[in-house]
C-alpha cells in the first residue's frame, strides 16, 4: 500500500494512498465542517462545507483523494466566510423556522449555524412554496426543511438496496422524491426501514406524530377512563 | 452620571422575548441601577422618546405600523439590538410569506378559515394595513447586535445587555446561541460593568 506525504495545516503527515482529505483530517483530530457527509455512505460532495485550500485552490476534503505535494489548509478567513455563507444561503433556499421545527435542538443546520457564528441571514429568503408529504403510514417529509445532501438517497440506495428515493428536477425546484415522484405512502419500493429518517440531518424526513400539529391528546382513552370509573363499564 | 436610556419594543412577535426579559430575574433590581428603560410595553411611556443608548427589539417587522416604528427606533437610538428570532429571521412570524400577499393571508383567516366566514378589515379601519411580505429587522434597518434564541434565556439576554454596556465587542456568537432555542452565556457570572465604564451618550 503506498503511502502519500503531503503537508496538512502546516504539518507533515502521512496517509494511505486513496484516502479522502477529510477522512485523514479526522484521524489527525482535525475538524472539518460537513453537512451532507454520513459515516458508511458514498461521498457526493453536495453541501460544500467541507471545503479546504489545496494548493490555494478550494476543494471538497470529502472528495479529494491524497496527493504528494499537497499543501491543504482546513482553516482560514476565506474559508470561515465560504463556510458561514454556505449554511447561510441554506437557511435562504427553504423555509427553516427552527423554533417549530420537529429536529429543534437535534439538528446539524442548526448546530452549524451555531459552530460557524451565523446570527442572522444576510441574504433574503426565497420562502418557496414547499409540500408536505404525510403520505406514509409511519414517516412524513417536510421540503421545507430540505437541504438536497441526499442521505436519504444514499441510505436506501447503498444500505437497504431500495432505491425509493431520488432528485427530480433542477436548481431551485429540485426536490427528493419517491419512486416515479408519487406520494411516499404509494411508492412499491419502500420497505419502510426507517433508514432515511435516520439518516436525514435537518426535520425533512421524520417519524409521525412528532410534529406539532399531529400532536394526538387520545380523548378516547380519557373518556374510556370516565366511564369505567363512573359507571363500571370497560371500554377497551 | 446619568444612568443609560434603555428602550424595549415590541414588533410582531408573541411577547415571549419580552417574558425573557423578565427571566433576568434580580439582575433587573442592578439593571435599574445602571440604565433607566424610557420606553417598552413594560412602562408607561407613549412615545418613542428621542437618545435612546439601546434598544432590545422583539418581533419581525409584519405590517406599516411596525415599519414606521422601526424606522423611528433606529432614528433615535444609538445601538439597536435585534431581539430574538422573529426580529432576526421572521421566524413564526414570516410564515405566512410563503402564502404570497397580504390579501391572500387576510382570506385565508377571515374568509376560509373562519367559522362563521368574516368580513376582512377595511383598510381604514383601526388594525394596521399588513405587509406584503414580513421581513426581520435588518431587512429595514441596520441592526448593530443579533441575539438570536426562541425566546433567548435570561441569562442570555443578561449577557447581551452586559456586552454593550460594556462598550465590548459587538458580537455574541461566543456564547452558546442558536435560532430555535433559548441559548446560554458561554460562561456564568458576568461582571456587571461599573455605570462609570458604560459608554456615554453621543
Amino acid at each position: 500500500m503506498a503511502v502519500k506525504t503531503f503537508v496538512l495545516d502546516g504539518q507533515f503527515i502521512s496517509a494511505r494512498e486513496g484516502q479522502t482529505l477529510l477522512e485523514v483530517a479526522r484521524e489527525s483530530g482535525v475538524r472539518v465542517p460537513t453537512l451532507c457527509h454520513l459515516d458508511g455512505l458514498g461521498e457526493v460532495g453536495a453541501c460544500r462545507l467541507c471545503l479546504v485550500e489545496v494548493n490555494g485552490r478550494l476543494m471538497p476534503a470529502c472528495l479529494t483523494r491524497v496527493a504528494e505535494e499537497m499543501d491543504v489548509r482546513t482553516q482560514s478567513d476565506r474559508l470561515r466566510r465560504y463556510r458561514k455563507q454556505i449554511v447561510e444561503l441554506l437557511f435562504a433556499e427553504r423555509n427553516h423556522v427552527c423554533s417549530v421545527c420537529v429536529a429543534n435542538g437535534d439538528c446539524e443546520l442548526q448546530d452549524l449555524a451555531m459552530q460557524l457564528g451565523v446570527d442572522h441571514v444576510r441574504y433574503p429568503p426565497q420562502e418557496p412554496e414547499c409540500a408536505v408529504d404525510l403520505s406514509h403510514d409511519r414517516y412524513g417529509i417536510d421540503h421545507n426543511r430540505c437541504v438536497l445532501c441526499t442521505r436519504c438517497v444514499r441510505v436506501c440506495d447503498e444500505i437497504e438496496g431500495a432505491h425509493t428515493w431520488d432528485v427530480a428536477g433542477r436548481g431551485t425546484n429540485a426536490r427528493v422524491i419517491t419512486d416515479l415522484n408519487q406520494p411516499w405512502g404509494d411508492a412499491s419500493t419502500c420497505t419502510s426501514c426507517g433508514k432515511c429518517v435516520m439518516a436525514c440531518p435537518t426535520g425533512a424526513l421524520f417519524h409521525r406524530g412528532s410534529s406539532v400539529s399531529e400532536s394526538a391528546h387520545d380523548r378516547e382513552t380519557l373518556h374510556a377512563l370516565i366511564v369505567a370509573r363512573e359507571e363500571k363499564r370497560w371500554l377497551v | 452620571m446619568a444612568r443609560l436610556r434603555l428602550a424595549t419594543v415590541w414588533l410582531g412577535g408573541c411577547s415571549g422575548c419580552h417574558m425573557s426579559f423578565l427571566d433576568m430575574d434580580e439582575f433587573l433590581i442592578e439593571l435599574a441601577d445602571i440604565a433607566e428603560i424610557v420606553f417598552s410595553p413594560l412602562v408607561d411611556a407613549k412615545a418613542y422618546p428621542a437618545g435612546v443608548d439601546v434598544v432590545l427589539v422583539e418581533g419581525a417587522v409584519c405590517n406599516v405600523d411596525h415599519l414606521e416604528m422601526i424606522r423611528r427606533v433606529r432614528r433615535d437610538s444609538r445601538t439597536l439590538i435585534s431581539f430574538g428570532d422573529c426580529a432576526v429571521t421572521g421566524n413564526v412570524s414570516a410564515i405566512r410569506n410563503v402564502l404570497g400577499g397580504a390579501l391572500p393571508v387576510l382570506e385565508r383567516s377571515y374568509v376560509e378559515r373562519s367559522d362563521p366566514p368574516g368580513a376582512i378589515p377595511a383598510p381604514d379601519d383601526i388594525l394596521p394595513g399588513l405587509l406584503d411580505r414580513v421581513v426581520p429587522v435588518h431587512a429595514v434597518v441596520d441592526v448593530d447586535l443579533f441575539l438570536p434564541g426562541c425566546p433567548p434565556s435570561g441569562p442570555m439576554i443578561r449577557a447581551a445587555l452586559e456586552t454593550v454596556l460594556a462598550g465590548g465587542r459587538i458580537d455574541l456568537m461566543e456564547h452558546h446561541l442558536s435560532f430555535g432555542r433559548p441559548g446560554r452565556p458561554c460562561r456564568a457570572g458576568h461582571a456587571v460593568p461599573a455605570p462609570g465604564s458604560a459608554p456615554s451618550h453621543s
